[in-house]
């Protein structure tokens, strides 16, 4: 897939062109165009096209991956700008990596940190406590998602609030806090721009980083129209971005409560970090009164000497910048103010103790392995039908639910990219492959797939079973009518022409021609 | 048990039964570059901040005056400048919210990453740096380190409760990747050489 695109960039969405003079979107200083966090796009499209939603969720029963990237794959824009913009995204990270010698070894070092700081969990979070709590910060526990809830509902009924403006969280997504707290009649305002968009359009966030990834202009003019009163014939992105700063502003300056995630804790000093390109985190966190912090146990570091090696590989990695236009620091309330953390366990301690999966725990969420896959670039975030998308997503979603995630962990090529990206060194692509057996072995995936990998390991242990097979497959491959080859039952052969078979296998040519010789 | 207890015990039970020493963290400051200021100022730079030279006169607040001349509320949180909403007056947060310029001093700065720490002391209200259309930064050139690393060993760290890189604007690119600066903060962040006043080692 990407050697095409390195071939050629014809009717590519990222024109460069467009970084000429007279692109009406660019920023120009001193005769250079800035472009950090930016991907440069066509601005106008004749045709446009609707938005192909995400995976069909019914329950508890398996999410159906490839129907909903089929799907996306059907809607060209929307796949092409999506594939481009994530492929930009990877370019600029490698791009922030060969500036810096030190990469590898920071990988390495952001790692070891990790690793050490999982394997000795409860004391640094014994730790983190202590010190957050002298700092008068108070620090709450959930042990999953209805507790988390629970305990912020508790918090925001205890002070009187109505609304409470928020900073983007994975965490709150995989806790389902906005349905919650509309159960119970508190007014939710997400302040980041795309977590924002997805809010109003009812669609959980694609991405980790850029939730609206898989939205094209013309579908946030369409949704921010029917929401907040922009023309609906104007999708020009200034517009609409400066449209939603000032609808979204009277709501900030009005709310009674700020909540944002974490991206680190560092337990030495009882403080939290926030990294934002916004600024949003930090208005939710010092406009209002109260300050709500919700934060998973696994995102603690030891010291502030640890924590220069992550902030100088997030951004980098995430989107290409060498850091978030804001990385913010709280230690303690502020005069007047009160501040709370709830750390949320929600699986994470259970997860600590799969001895094949637990270093999936070091991910910092910077969505560079999403961005690098050939299946998430292609298909969008919301085919998974889960709280995490792209590669982290196939290793961590089937933690949640086995059964209802089975199908993830076969929406990968297994290339290794993910593992090569990844700034703390998860092996990404060998937990997949790992699942993968994990879920057959418990039974959660399909009878179809199950049976041809049964029959494969049959046949895959015996050598001459197997080479009779090869043979007679070839044949029958070459022969054989459409309909049997192309089926539900035959992946290989769905949208894609299954490859001309061999005349002879090699181990025949090999036995013919260099068998005499041994 | 409370769910403190339980997620302890919970964590205690599954702890992976590894090795894993924690390593040392280099400094990675051998080759630094010459100037730190045209290190940060190329940084800042390149993340959308300005950086604002000191004129051929000589006086170092002239660009700032004319940046802020036509500003109907300025919120200054220096001794170098004066302007005309008064921070210390400032009852509830949302009385910021009209202001036009904040001027404040950066307690120091990162040439790696061309960031400004901006900590509650500088501010005196946090929001004031997000609430403010535009935001100007008095920065003293002795005060930049050269990379994150040493940013870390500072005191502000641990001695305020808030502390903000800040590097350039308020940012987004989340509808097609397109640059809009002022997503919902500052529009525009300018960052202005000058001497701490009354420093002794000037």
């Amino acid at each position: 897939m990407s050697t095409v695109r390195e071939q050629t960039d014809d009717g590519a969405m990222l024109h460069p062109e467009q970084r000429a003079e007279g692109d009406p979107d660019a920023i120009i200083r001193d005769g250079r165009r800035l472009d950090h966090a930016e991907g440069t796009s066509k601005p106008l499209r004749a045709h446009p096209e609707p938005q192909p939603r995400g995976a069909k969720v019914h329950g508890n029963r398996p999410v159906d991956q490839q129907e909903a990237a089929a799907r996306f794959i059907a809607a060209p824009e929307h796949e092409k700008m999506h594939d481009e913009r994530l492929w930009d995204l990877r370019q600029k990270r490698d791009r922030e990596m060969h500036g810096i010698p030190e990469w590898e070894e920071l990988r390495s070092l952001a790692s070891a940190i990790k690793e050490h700081t999982l394997t000795h969990l409860d004391e640094y979070l014994d730790q983190f406590e202590a010190n957050a709590s002298a700092n008068g910060i108070h620090v709450h526990w959930a042990r999953d998602a209805a507790e988390h809830n629970q305990i912020v509902h508790a918090i925001l009924r205890d002070n009187g609030v109505k609304s409470l403006i928020k900073s983007k969280s994975m965490l709150t997504e995989e806790c389902g806090f906005r349905h919650y707290m509309a159960s119970v009649g508190i007014e939710v305002i997400e302040t980041d721009l795309g977590e924002r968009i997805q809010q109003l359009d009812n669609e959980d966030p694609s991405h980790v980083v850029v939730p609206a990834v898989h939205k094209l202009r013309t579908d946030v003019a369409a949704v921010f129209s029917r929401t907040i009163g922009t023309d609906p014939n104007n999708s020009d992105v200034h517009y609409l971005a400066e449209a939603q700063r000032e609808a979204t502003r009277p709501l900030i300056l009005n709310a009674d409560a700020g909540m944002t995630g974490g991206n680190f804790m560092v337990a030495e000093t009882g403080t939290f970090v926030v990294c934002t390109n916004e600024g949003n985190a930090d208005l939710s966190a010092n406009v209002p009164k109260l300050h709500i912090a919700s934060i998973g146990i696994e995102k603690i570091i030891p010291r502030l000497e640890h924590l220069a090696v992550f902030v100088r590989l997030l951004s980098r990695s995430a989107l290409g910048s060498p850091i978030t236009q804001y990385t913010s620091h709280f230690r303690g309330p502020r005069a007047g103010g009160e501040m709370h953390v709830v750390l949320v366990d929600n699986g994470r301690s259970e997860r600590l103790g799969l001895a094949e999966f637990w270093t999936s725990l070091k991910c910092i969420r910077c969505g560079a392995c999403m961005n690098t896959c050939p299946v998430y670039r292609r298909s969008g975030g919301l085919s998974y039908g889960a709280t995490y998308s792209g590669p982290i997503g196939l290793i961590i979603d089937p933690t949640f639910n086995a059964r209802k995630y089975s199908n993830l962990p076969y929406a990968s090529s297994l290339n290794g990219s993910c593992s090569n990206v990844c700034p703390v060194k998860i092996n990404i692509h060998e937990q997949i492959y790992a699942w993968r057996r994990v879920l057959v072995e418990q039974h959660e995936v399909p009878l179809a797939k199950r049976a041809a990998m049964k029959a494969a390991g049959v046949l895959l242990s015996r050598p001459a079973a197997y080479r009779a097979a090869i043979a007679a497959a070839d044949t029958a491959l070459a022969h054989l009518p459409r309909f049997v080859i192309y089926n539900g039952l035959n992946a290989w052969g769905k949208h894609r022409e299954v490859p001309h078979p061999p005349k002879e296998t090699f181990h025949s040519w090999d036995h013919a021609n260099r068998g005499a010789k041994r | 048990m409370s769910s403190r207890d339980d997620i302890l015990a919970a964590i205690r039970a599954n702890l992976p039964r590894v090795d894993r020493p924690l390593p040392h963290v280099p400094l990675f400051d051998d080759d630094p570059p010459t100037s730190l200021l045209s290190a940060f100022k190329d940084s800042l730079h390149r993340m959308g901040g300005v950086f604002l030279d000191p004129p051929a006169s000589g006086d170092l607040l002239a660009p700032l005056r004319a940046k802020i001349a036509d500003a109907k509320i300025v919120c200054s949180t220096v001794p170098e400048i004066a302007g005309n909403r008064d921070i210390a007056g400032v009852g509830v947060v949302r009385d910021l919210a009209d202001v036009d310029f904040a001027i404040v001093r950066a307690s120091f700065a990162v040439a790696e990453t061309g960031s400004v720490l901006l900590s509650d002391a500088d501010l005196r209200v946090n929001a004031v740096a997000y609430l403010a259309q535009h935001l100007i930064v008095l920065l003293d050139p002795a005060d930049i380190v050269v990379n994150l690393h040493h940013a870390y060993r500072r005191p502000e760290f641990r001695d305020r409760h808030y502390a903000c890189f800040h590097t350039g604007p308020s940012a987004t690119a989340d509808i097609e990747g397109v640059l809009i600066h002022g997503a919902q903060g500052v529009r525009s962040l300018s960052v202005l050489p000058v001497v701490r006043a009354g420093d002794p080692n000037h």
